[in-house]
């Protein structure tokens, strides 16, 4: 595979300030980065540290809603949730591959998801307890999702920037599925009426987490944005993300969990933009530093399954090597 | 056509709940499997086993005339109505005896398929074209793996060698013929045992040689399913699979 020539290459460079200045100056004039140009270190681990998250985070979140294939309530519903957990999981392969450029290995990084070192997107330590789940899900953290991939597709980093446009394709038929899943819902029997609004309820504030730390408190974001690695700060995508989905709730008639959410023409530059409640950012740090309802059935899941699996991919290697020797040998 | 309807629709329905039921268990190793690359690909040949399973539950429900759907079919039926051979419902134990279930199965619908193909019968032929390239897929796959783990490590071998200990008395029951299905046989609708299985051999031996396993003899042959008759576990497949509906009765979803 080409990116694993890569994979523990001598990536150092000198950083004079000629050499920062320059790359700068490819970043200003809109170039793309590709995985043999010289970057600067930290430029290196911050992808590397992003696009790792992200792939964690697809893998982990087939977790929650792969919870609910054998149980979906119609046969369409069933293929349709199985081909999306399976995007998801596609999604985590070009994006560990997009990693691998960057001098890193799968093996490497999916060690540090199992042992807890490495982060993902604290959404997914949120259960599934209803099938109405499966639809907010879809709607909200996909659309989330969408708002803060989208600005990726013309990340500097060539490799990460092709990778979030197919990406951000598929995520975006996920989220229509998941609306029209809750749509289905919403106009459905009282009892289903009232799943889709308890999951709404249950997701709308975690979804608003997902775009990080408001701007005054995110350690990352100036550099990444100098960078172009990021477009957009955390609080103009979760502004955007709120004005996009509001009316997508009205239109279904279930309301936002939100008594202080209300139009604000000044908003935006003066296009209207929505004000909204304060979020629980103990609630959003308690779960990030692990004390959320999943976290430890997420990580002990994947675990088992790596360690219950080892001795096929031991058996795989063996198989291998036995053949290679027959081949020699032959 | 018109008088065979009944007994197709018989001996359909056994074909789609085996795809319905395999379909099911594998699509319980997603986000948990050995490795990212089968982590998309169970989902991926889960997907194709259900998806023949709507086909088929959606022309026996056509054949049937009763204005049922292919969830009503696949939903909302007891577990003695369930008609799918047993070796479908075993539960996945390890990727030894899962890959293992799936060579089986893929085996015995390959020939299967290639016949219906060939069938007067235009809707089943369709279905069957589809299905064909999907199911020489599924061989391959899980062929494959078979041979990887009868020849990997000491432990891969003797997970293999329990698998089809466990396993083969099952196999059996895909050659099961009742009296619907041969007189689907004879109409040409469907093919006889004796089109079916030296193929399933022909393949079964090739993997197994490569794998370094023995067919077993089989004295007592495992079945009951085909009559409705079914092993504990099947009563929690079915909990599973038909909770929504039968929580939330007669809603849209």
């Amino acid at each position: 595979m080409y990116s694993q020539g890569l994979i523990g290459a001598n990536t150092e460079t000198q950083e004079t300030p000629e050499f920062l200045a320059a790359f700068q100056a490819r970043i200003d004039a809109e170039e793309k980065i590709e995985p043999n140009d010289p970057m600067p270190a930290a430029y290196r681990k911050t992808l590397i540290r992003m696009i790792s998250q992200h792939a964690h985070s697809e893998i982990v979140g087939m977790l929650p809603e792969g919870n609910w294939i054998t149980r979906a309530p119609t046969l369409r519903r069933k293929v349709a949730l199985l081909a999306k957990v399976q995007d998801e999981g596609g999604h985590g392969l070009y994006l560990y591959s997009a990693a691998e450029t960057l001098g890193v290995s799968r093996e490497q990084l999916t060690q540090e998801l199992l042992t807890g070192k490495a982060k993902y997107s604290s959404i997914f330590n949120y259960p599934t307890p209803t099938w109405a789940d499966i639809g907010a899900i879809g709607w909200l953290v996909d659309g989330a999702a969408i708002m803060n991939q989208v600005p990726l597709c013309r990340c500097s980093y060539g490799p990460y920037a092709r990778a979030m446009i197919r990406v951000c394709k598929e995520e975006s038929f996920h989220q229509r599925q998941g609306y029209e899943l809750m749509t289905s819902l919403a106009e459905g029997t009282e009892e289903q009426k009232a799943m889709a609004q308890d999951a709404l309820n249950r997701w709308w504030w975690p979804s608003l987490m997902m775009f990080g730390p408001s701007d005054s408190d995110s350690q990352h974001s100036d550099q990444s944005m100098a960078w172009k690695i990021k477009r957009f700060t955390n609080d103009e995508l979760r502004q955007k993300f709120v004005d996009a989905t509001v009316p997508q709730a009205e239109l279904i008639g279930l309301s936002m969990p939100d008594e202080k959410l209300t139009w604000n023409e000044s908003k935006n530059n003066g296009q209207g933009g929505y004000d909204f409640g304060e979020i629980d950012w103990d609630e959003f740090w308690q779960v990030v530093k692990g004390h959320g309802m999943m976290n430890k059935d997420r990580i002990n899941a994947k675990r088992k399954a790596w360690d219950d699996g080892a001795w096929v991919r031991q058996a795989a290697l063996a198989h291998a090597e036995k053949q290679n020797q027959r081949k020699a040998a032959a | 056509m018109t008088e065979h309807k009944d007994h197709l629709k018989v001996a359909l329905l056994q074909v789609a709940d085996d795809h319905l039921i395999l379909g099911h268990r594998l699509s319980e190793w997603c986000g948990h499997a050995p490795m990212l690359e089968e982590d998309l690909s169970m989902p991926n040949m889960a997907l194709d086993l259900i998806g023949q399973a709507r086909h088929l539950y959606t022309y026996a429900a056509e054949l049937e005339g009763l204005q049922r759907s292919e969830d009503d079919l696949a939903y909302l039926r007891t577990d003695r109505e369930y008609t799918n051979c047993l070796l479908v419902e075993r539960g996945n134990i390890d990727f030894a005896h899962t890959m293992l279930k799936q060579l089986y199965f893929a085996a015995y619908m390959k020939p299967f398929w290639q016949f219906v193909e060939g069938c007067s019968d235009n809707t089943l032929s369709a279905i069957a074209g589809k299905a064909v390239k999907e199911i020489s897929y599924h061989i391959r796959h899980a062929g494959e793996w078979v041979i990887r783990l009868g020849d990997g490590t000491d432990e891969s071998a003797e997970r293999m060698h329990l698998a089809v200990e466990t396993l083969h008395p099952y196999t059996e029951e895909l050659f099961w013929i009742d009296e619907h299905r041969k007189i689907c046989i004879d109409a040409g609708l469907l093919p006889a045992a004796d089109v079916v299985r030296p193929q399933w051999d022909a393949t079964i031996s090739a993997v197994f040689e490569q794998a370094k396993l023995a067919i077993p003899e089989v004295t007592y042959p495992l079945l009951g399913g085909r009559e409705g008759k079914h092993t504990e576990a099947f009563g929690y497949l079915l909990a599973e699979l038909q909770y929504m509906q039968r929580a939330y009765p007669g809603a849209q979803w």
